[in-house]
This record gives C-alpha cells, sequence and structure tokens, in this order.
C-alpha cells in the first residue's frame, strides 16, 4: 500500500481549524449568541437555503448578473483592447483615461448609472460590465503590446500581411493576458453586483439576501448567504483557471 | 536523388586558375549599401556579392553588424541607402527562408511542430493536402526523427530549431539566412546542429547566409568566410575554405581547416586591435 499523502489533505487542514475555532468560539460565547450562531446552525440553513429555498434562487440571479455583465464586458473590451493594443501610440494616448476609471471605484459611480438606466436591472449590469470592461481592456491592450517582437517579425518575414499577423500571431500572443484581465473582470463584476443588490432597490440576488437577513436578524441566514457568495467568487475564478488551462496550454512555456 | 538547383554554373573555364574555378556567378549583389545608427555609420558605402549556391559564414567583432547585415539583406531592418538584389530582383520577390537565433520566440507555441512547419505554405495559401505532402516529403527528405504532433515546447531546444529551420525550408528557399542560429543551444547539441545544418546544405545547395560569433563553426560550415571589420563594417576579407563535404569533427584538426582558421582570427584580431 501507499503511505498516507498528507498533502493531499492539507487544505482540509484549514477548514478544519477555522470550524474548531468557529465551535470553540460560540462554546466560550465570546461573542453574543444572537450575532455570533454555530457552525451548525449556519450549514443547516446554507444547505437548506440551496437546496430548493431561497438562497438558491437568489444564488443563480448573481449568477446571472455576474456572468451576463462579464459577458458584455468581454464583448466590448477584448476587440477594443486589440485595437488599441495593436497601435501603442494610440493606446498611450488613451491610457490615462482607462487608468483613471479603472482606479475609480465602480460604487462610485453608481448615482450616475441610475440617473441614466433608472432603478432596475440596467443600472446593476451595466456598472459591473462598466467596471469589468476597463480591466478586461487593459489586460488585452498589454497582452497585444507585450506580444514577442521576435515572433511578429518571423511571420511578417514568412509573408504575413498585417491582417494576418493580426489574425494569427498577435491575437493569441495576448490570449494568456486576456484571461487575467477575464478573471479578474469576473471578480469584480461579482463584488459590484452583490453590492448593487444590497442597496440599488433589488428584490433578489445574494447581495439582498445578506442585507435582509441581517436587517431581520436572521443570522445563520445572513452567515450562510455570505458563504455562498464566497463559493460562488471562488468558482467562477476556478472556472475561469480550467477554461484558461485548456485553451492556452503554451501559457509560461 | 535530391533535386538540385541548375545554378552551380561556373565561370568560364581556363581563363581562371584553379582557386577560382570553384567560384560561381553572384547570387546577391549589394551595392552602396549605408546604414546609421543613432548618427553612428554602420555600413558606409559597402559593396559586397554573394555567391550562388554557397553556404557563407558571417564573422567579425561584436557590434560591427553582422547580425543588421543579415536583417537588411532579408528585409527586416531598412537601409538607409543602396541596393541589394538577388538576379535583379528585390527581397520581395523572391522565396527565402530565415532562422532566428531564438527559436523559443520565433516559433509559435500554439501550433503543433507540423502546423508551424506548414505555416508558410498555408500563408501561400496551398490546398491542405498538398501542405501536407510536401511537409512530409521534407521530413523524408531531411531524415528528421521528432514527433511533429508535439507542441514546440514540448520539444529539445535543438529539436525546436530543427523545426525552425524546417518551417524556413518548407517554401523551398532561394536564400536561406540564418542569424546565429545554435547559440542558444549547448555544446553536444551545437554539434549535432551544425551536422544537420551541413546535411542541408549539401542535400539543397541553397544560397545560406550564416551569421555566427563562433569562429570554429563560422568555418566549419562555410565555403566562404565573411569577415566584417569595425564600424563602419568593411569587408576585412572574403576567406574561401573548400574542404570536400560532408566534413566531419575530423576536418576541426584537419591542416587546411587550422590553416584558414588561423588566418581568419589573425585577420580579426588585426580588426579588434584597430578598434
Amino acid at each position: 500500500m501507499k503511505r498516507f499523502n498528507f498533502h493531499m489533505f492539507m487544505p482540509f487542514a484549514g477548514v478544519a481549524g477555522f470550524i474548531v475555532v468557529w465551535y470553540l468560539a460560540v462554546w466560550a460565547q465570546v461573542v453574543d449568541p444572537v450575532l455570533l450562531p454555530s457552525p451548525g446552525q449556519t450549514f443547516h440553513a446554507l444547505w437548506t437555503g440551496m437546496a430548493g429555498g431561497q438562497l438558491g434562487a437568489d444564488f443563480l440571479k448573481t449568477v446571472e448578473r455576474t456572468i451576463l455583465s462579464t459577458l458584455i464586458a468581454a464583448v466590448i473590451a477584448i476587440p477594443l483592447g486589440i485595437f488599441l493594443g495593436a497601435s501603442e501610440k494610440l493606446y498611450r494616448s488613451v491610457e490615462f483615461v482607462i487608468d483613471f476609471f479603472r482606479s475609480t471605484p465602480a460604487s462610485a459611480v453608481f448615482p450616475l448609472f441610475l440617473v441614466i438606466f433608472g432603478v432596475g436591472e440596467k443600472t446593476k449590469i451595466s456598472v459591473a460590465a462598466f467596471g469589468a470592461s476597463l480591466v478586461i481592456l487593459f489586460n488585452v491592450a498589454y497582452g497585444v503590446m507585450n506580444a514577442r517582437k521576435t515572433r511578429l517579425l518571423a511571420a511578417k518575414v514568412m509573408g504575413a500581411s498585417r491582417w494576418r499577423v493580426l489574425r494569427d500571431v498577435l491575437l493569441l500572443e495576448s490570449l494568456p493576458q486576456t484571461f487575467v484581465g477575464l478573471r479578474n473582470g469576473v471578480s469584480l463584476a461579482l463584488v459590484i453586483v452583490v453590492v448593487a443588490e444590497m442597496f440599488i432597490g433589488s428584490a433578489d440576488g445574494l447581495g439582498h439576501r445578506v442585507f435582509d437577513a441581517q436587517q431581520l436578524f436572521q443570522m445563520p441566514d445572513m452567515y450562510a448567504a455570505i458563504f455562498a457568495a464566497g463559493a460562488l467568487g471562488y468558482a467562477l475564478n476556478l472556472i475561469f483557471l480550467l477554461i484558461e488551462k485548456r485553451f492556452v496550454h503554451w501559457a509560461g512555456k | 536523388m535530391p533535386v538540385r538547383p541548375p545554378i552551380l554554373r561556373s565561370l568560364p573555364g581556363g581563363r581562371m586558375d584553379a582557386g577560382a574555378e570553384r567560384e560561381t556567378a553572384a547570387h546577391i549583389t549589394i551595392r552602396s549599401l549605408c546604414k546609421r545608427f543613432e548618427n553612428e555609420a554602420v555600413y558606409d558605402n559597402f559593396d559586397l556579392d554573394i555567391p550562388r549556391g554557397l553556404l557563407v559564414s558571417v564573422f567579425g567583432p561584436n557590434g560591427c553588424g553582422k547580425s543588421t547585415l543579415i536583417n537588411m539583406i532579408a528585409g527586416l531592418t531598412p537601409v538607409d541607402a543602396g541596393q541589394i538584389l538577388f538576379d535583379g530582383k528585390t527581397i520581395g520577390e523572391i522565396r527565402f527562408g530565415y532562422v532566428f537565433q531564438n527559436y523559443r520566440e520565433a516559433l509559435f507555441p500554439w501550433l503543433r511542430a507540423f502546423s508551424n512547419i506548414e505555416y508558410p505554405l498555408k500563408l501561400l495559401r496551398l490546398p491542405k493536402a498538398e501542405r501536407k505532402e510536401r511537409v512530409e516529403r521534407l521530413v523524408a527528405h531531411l531524415g528528421v526523427k521528432i514527433d511533429l504532433n508535439r507542441y514546440p515546447y514540448e520539444l529539445s531546444g535543438g529539436q525546436q530549431q530543427l523545426v525552425s529551420i524546417m518551417r524556413a525550408l518548407i517554401v523551398e528557399p532561394e536564400v536561406l539566412f540564418l542569424d546565429e542560429p545554435f547559440s542558444a543551444l549547448d555544446y553536444e547539441m551545437t554539434l549535432f546542429m551544425r551536422d544537420q545544418l551541413q546535411r542541408i546544405f549539401v542535400e539543397t545547395r541553397t544560397t545560406t547566409v550564416f551569421v555566427s560569433h563562433d569562429l570554429e563553426e563560422a568555418v566549419y560550415l562555410a565555403d566562404r568566410v565573411l569577415l566584417l571589420s569595425r564600424r563602419p563594417a568593411q569587408v576585412a576579407d572574403f576567406v574561401t575554405y573548400d574542404a570536400p563535404r560532408p566534413r566531419t569533427a575530423a576536418a576541426l584538426s584537419d591542416a587546411e581547416f587550422v590553416g584558414v582558421k588561423g588566418h581568419c582570427l589573425e585577420v580579426f584580431q588585426r580588426e579588434v586591435r584597430r578598434g
């Protein structure tokens, strides 16, 4: 028999430790029991909520909004990023504007988007798409600009036209960086969507669920919704990493 | 039998002495070439004839513009003034192959080795079946034993450079350029690749311009060694080395090789000292 492989179980040690500390805190009543339910109560709320309860519906709503806004951001930002990155001069001239709005907290533009799109679905998705698109745009443009010069020369020397160089080399050269942008973009979109669901007259979504549970002092439900949001963020990142591994097999090699 | 281009015409015999008899007609003519980098002349009225069907090594002091020269001939670097013609045609009118020093960055990592090699044929819009047939013919012709279904990063450095060379050869080039192709390889692989290149050259007799920073390699592979001076670069010497091919490691201790290499070294050192 093979020896017991400790390394495989390393990640679970942290999880187990976290739960033990949590139980101890509840048992010792470090925090008011109303504010900190036990792990058992919380996971029960998570389980019943996700399996056919309201939490599951809110979870799906947030997934839908996050994916939709990331998709819109990608459709706009990827072609634009390639276009801007293909001409370094052009990118340098708009770089400040991109960096400025990329640095602006997306929450600061909520009122502006509310005025434009009104209280509703459009505002949530458009703010998230706005934030994500700038992240994607900047990564794609950098991916294109940092394409290996030798590779471009090699294509040129073989007689590739500008269009062929763009399609056959630049596009693929920028792909690893594009995926970095997509991963960061989807994370940001999730953050913005959850915040929007909390404060912009929302009737559903994980943000709404967390906020609602807190208002009603249903602490197990609130923690359950937080964990659901965490799991969603983690899963989205993981899914994009897997897609990246599949399509950008050459990255870093 | 490999197809030999009908280009090994000698100049009218009889009048020539024994040494010049091997001399063939110029394939590439360079006239009044000028190139400046940041106000320093790298080439100033440079003239050169590169003979047809020979392997010409380019050697010279560091920074004298060896790579710049072949990049200008290959059209990668624009010239400031002057003319470079191939049988009277410009670079845009001929088929040529170029092999970069950095194979890692020159190959396309998203394509399998086979697709890398056939890529120039794709640019020529040849149908798939013909592309496949031509790659297979080249592989058989060169006796290459690489799994072409692999991606470049799954191959060794030497194999990757061999794929690069095959990609350059697939168009059946009239001229082949190589810019220090083996300098990123370890010594064992370098020795192996020199022999591969020599074999390819013997098979195809393509006019080849080869930049090297290793004098031994430059002489070993060459029919002619072009020795450049310091900037602005001039032809310090254009040495003939006509030992029969295929040359083996034994040729490295051959009296003729040692003599030619010694002469090249002397010219080189004279040029270095002059700077």
